[in-house]
């Protein structure tokens, strides 16, 4: 049924309608919203059997959700940056048991400064924590990814992350297509699980392991997500047959075929380049070559179907909204190992981070200068260098230049006296 | 795609004023998207709130910096914020509050706009005789269907009637009907006079 309703509000009915039975978090922003509507569902009945528990941090949080999911419960949870970060080693946990948990991460930047505004690091700071991590393009997108998700994890026993970005999707009004409760119970079975506490049937999950078996457990939790590669395709392309929408999988490419320029990206910002390559391409603009490729799936990295996209291309141009301090990109460092040896040309772009508007004019120049191979190995769309450089010049100059943040925030004024 | 900016102040509702617009749109069958400027709101702090129109679905997620309208929930803000920036020419503008254009000191910003698009709506009055709080987000909603034409006030209706319920809703209904009469009636004045000037 279509609606019109907030971001938020869609992935909590998405997860009611997937039955969890137990729902732990603590509240953050920009995830709030989610937490609160599954918790207002469960204290009024709607969501039921399932019992919301609320848990003093978000360290809390995951802990409450491996024990619930070792106990055999359908167990979801919901955080954001440095919730994120405070679970992150039960997070670990979760992953190394091989518990099937569903976590939203409502995507935002990670502190100091801090910052509530969107960007990608903190679900790309626990890339290699184990995890399945699947970014959504739309509400849509991200409501479907949910119900995708506790099938996938639950048949591969991993725990996933849902990546949505923070305040651009989840707080964002649209229009989303609701499934009915009996669509998404025809395509999620019943919780199986491989390993449960039983008093009847007692089994230690999270034996020590030494050397003697600590590389085969690990390899297997690869050779898992390997496994996922195959699934994921698979699920969406049955999630398709009951839902009727193209949602989930790998990749998904937007005017590729002849392209000689193809961005790389995740997350909301496909519309807005989209939206530009669809500009660029009009004859009247001088028709450019140019198309997207957008990472629905990044852990496990789909590397053959990101060289697949790419290699007919000439060049290829990550736009991320992370980035790996004194390397340059995190998702732009995923791409150039699947083109090893592919002979592409290839850039990075940092953008976005902390809620900078990445805008169609912006990429409209960026997109440009990449084609014309004029870009910078690595590039920081819309950097304030006049603000950059004059730090610099009191670094050298001073000996004592306080805190840098408070520094730039008196060089760039009064941000309420502007529009956005 | 019709794209409108709404400036206000913390606690005005200027967020759940932008929703309620994309669901009036939606009602009618059009694709819509309302995002708040994503700022920690604070009570009176400047808020700016987003919503787009469309009939096609909307995939552009930056913030609206060449609006079709604005609306103004609070007068104060023409001296702190660049409220109009980015405004297309002869766009609409809506503000909250019993003052004229010229009384505003606007005068020479819209001398030669389409006068028909440029109103006024005392909507904190309204709001405190209909719904007895100083709320002017839903009044202006009322009177922007009749501005820009982009959404019927049924619409509107219909989505105040989904959002409040009870007192508050059918307190909300009147207010948003008057301040759609009053603005109506403005335009009229203003085509009028318009034609008596040609």
């Amino acid at each position: 049924m279509l609606k019109q309703m907030e971001g938020s509000r869609a992935v909590a009915e998405a997860v009611a309608l997937c039955r969890p039975e137990v729902i732990c978090a603590y509240p953050i922003s920009p995830q709030t919203h989610i937490v609160e509507a599954l918790g207002e569902m469960v204290k009024e009945g709607s969501l039921a059997p399932c019992e919301f528990i609320n848990v003093e941090s978000e360290f809390a949080a995951m802990s409450v959700a491996i024990g619930a999911s070792a106990a055999g419960a359908r167990s979801y949870t919901a955080t954001a940056s440095q919730g994120l970060l405070f679970m992150a080693e039960a997070v670990f946990n979760a992953s190394g048991l091989g518990l099937p948990i569903v976590m939203t991460v409502a995507n935002r930047a990670i502190g100091a400064p801090i910052n509530i505004w969107n960007d990608h690091s903190d679900a790309l700071s626990q890339r290699d924590s184990g995890w399945l991590q699947l970014f959504a393009e739309t509400n849509q997108e991200a409501l479907d990814l949910h119900i995708q998700a506790f099938r996938l994890a639950e048949e591969l026993s991993l725990p996933i992350m849902v990546c949505m970005d923070g305040f651009i999707l989840t707080h964002a009004y649209e229009r989303v297509d609701m499934p009915t409760q009996a669509q998404v119970d025809a395509y999620l079975p019943r919780y199986e699980p491989r390993q449960v506490l039983d008093p009847s049937d007692p089994v230690s999950i999270g034996a020590m392991v030494g050397p003697e078996a600590f590389m085969e457990v690990r390899y297997l939790a690869h050779a898992k997500q390997m496994e996922a590669l195959q699934l994921i395709p698979a699920y969406a392309a049955e999630f398709k047959a009951v839902f009727g929408r193209d949602s989930g999988g790998l990749t998904h490419t937007y005017r590729t075929e002849d392209a000689e320029t193809i961005i790389v990206a995740m997350g909301s910002v496909l519309g807005t380049i989209k939206d530009t390559i669809d500009e660029m391409r009009q004859p009247e603009n001088g028709g450019h070559k140019i198309g997207v490729l957008g990472i629905t799936c990044f852990r496990p990295f789909p590397i053959a179907a990101v060289a697949a996209a790419l290699k007919h291309a000439k060049r290829f141009v990550v736009l991320e909204k992370s980035m790996a301090v004194g390397l340059g990109g995190i998702l732009a460092v995923n791409v150039r190992m699947a083109v090893t040896g592919m002979g592409l040309k290839g850039y990075t772009v940092v953008a976005g981070l902390g809620g900078r508007a990445i805008t169609k004019k912006s990429l409209h120049a960026l997109f440009r200068q990449g084609e014309q191979d004029g870009l910078e190995p690595v590039t920081f769309l819309d950097l304030d260098w006049n603000v950059v450089n004059k730090q610099l010049e009191r670094e050298k100059a001073h000996r004592r230049t306080g805190p840098v943040a408070e520094a730039l925030l008196r060089d760039v004024g009064v941000v309420g006296a502007r529009n956005y | 795609m019709f794209q409108v900016r709404i400036h206000g102040r913390g606690g005005q509702g200027v967020v759940t004023a932008a929703e309620m617009l994309s669901v009036a749109a939606f009602d009618e069958g059009r694709h819509a998207q309302a995002f708040p400027s994503f700022g920690s709101e604070r009570t009176g702090a400047p808020v700016v709130a987003f919503c787009r129109i469309s009939d096609r679905e909307i995939r552009l997620r930056e913030p609206i910096m060449e609006p079709d309208a604005i609306i103004i929930q609070d007068p104060t803000l023409l001296h702190q914020v660049d409220v109009f920036a980015g405004l297309k020419k002869d766009g609409y503008i809506l503000i909250n509050t019993s003052k004229t254009f010229d009384q505003l000191g606007l005068g020479d910003f819209i001398r030669d706009w389409r006068q028909e698009r440029l109103c006024t709506v005392p909507a904190m009055e309204l709001a405190l005789k209909h719904v007895g709080r100083p709320v002017p987000n839903v009044p202006l909603l009322g009177g922007f269907a009749a501005v820009a034409g982009i959404i019927q006030l049924e619409s509107v209706i219909k989505a105040i009637e989904e959002r409040f319920s009870g007192k508050v809703a059918a307190g909300n209904v009147a207010a948003a009907r008057e301040a759609y009469a009053i603005v109506k009636a403005e335009m009229e004045e203003a085509r009028r006079k318009e034609t008596e000037h040609a």
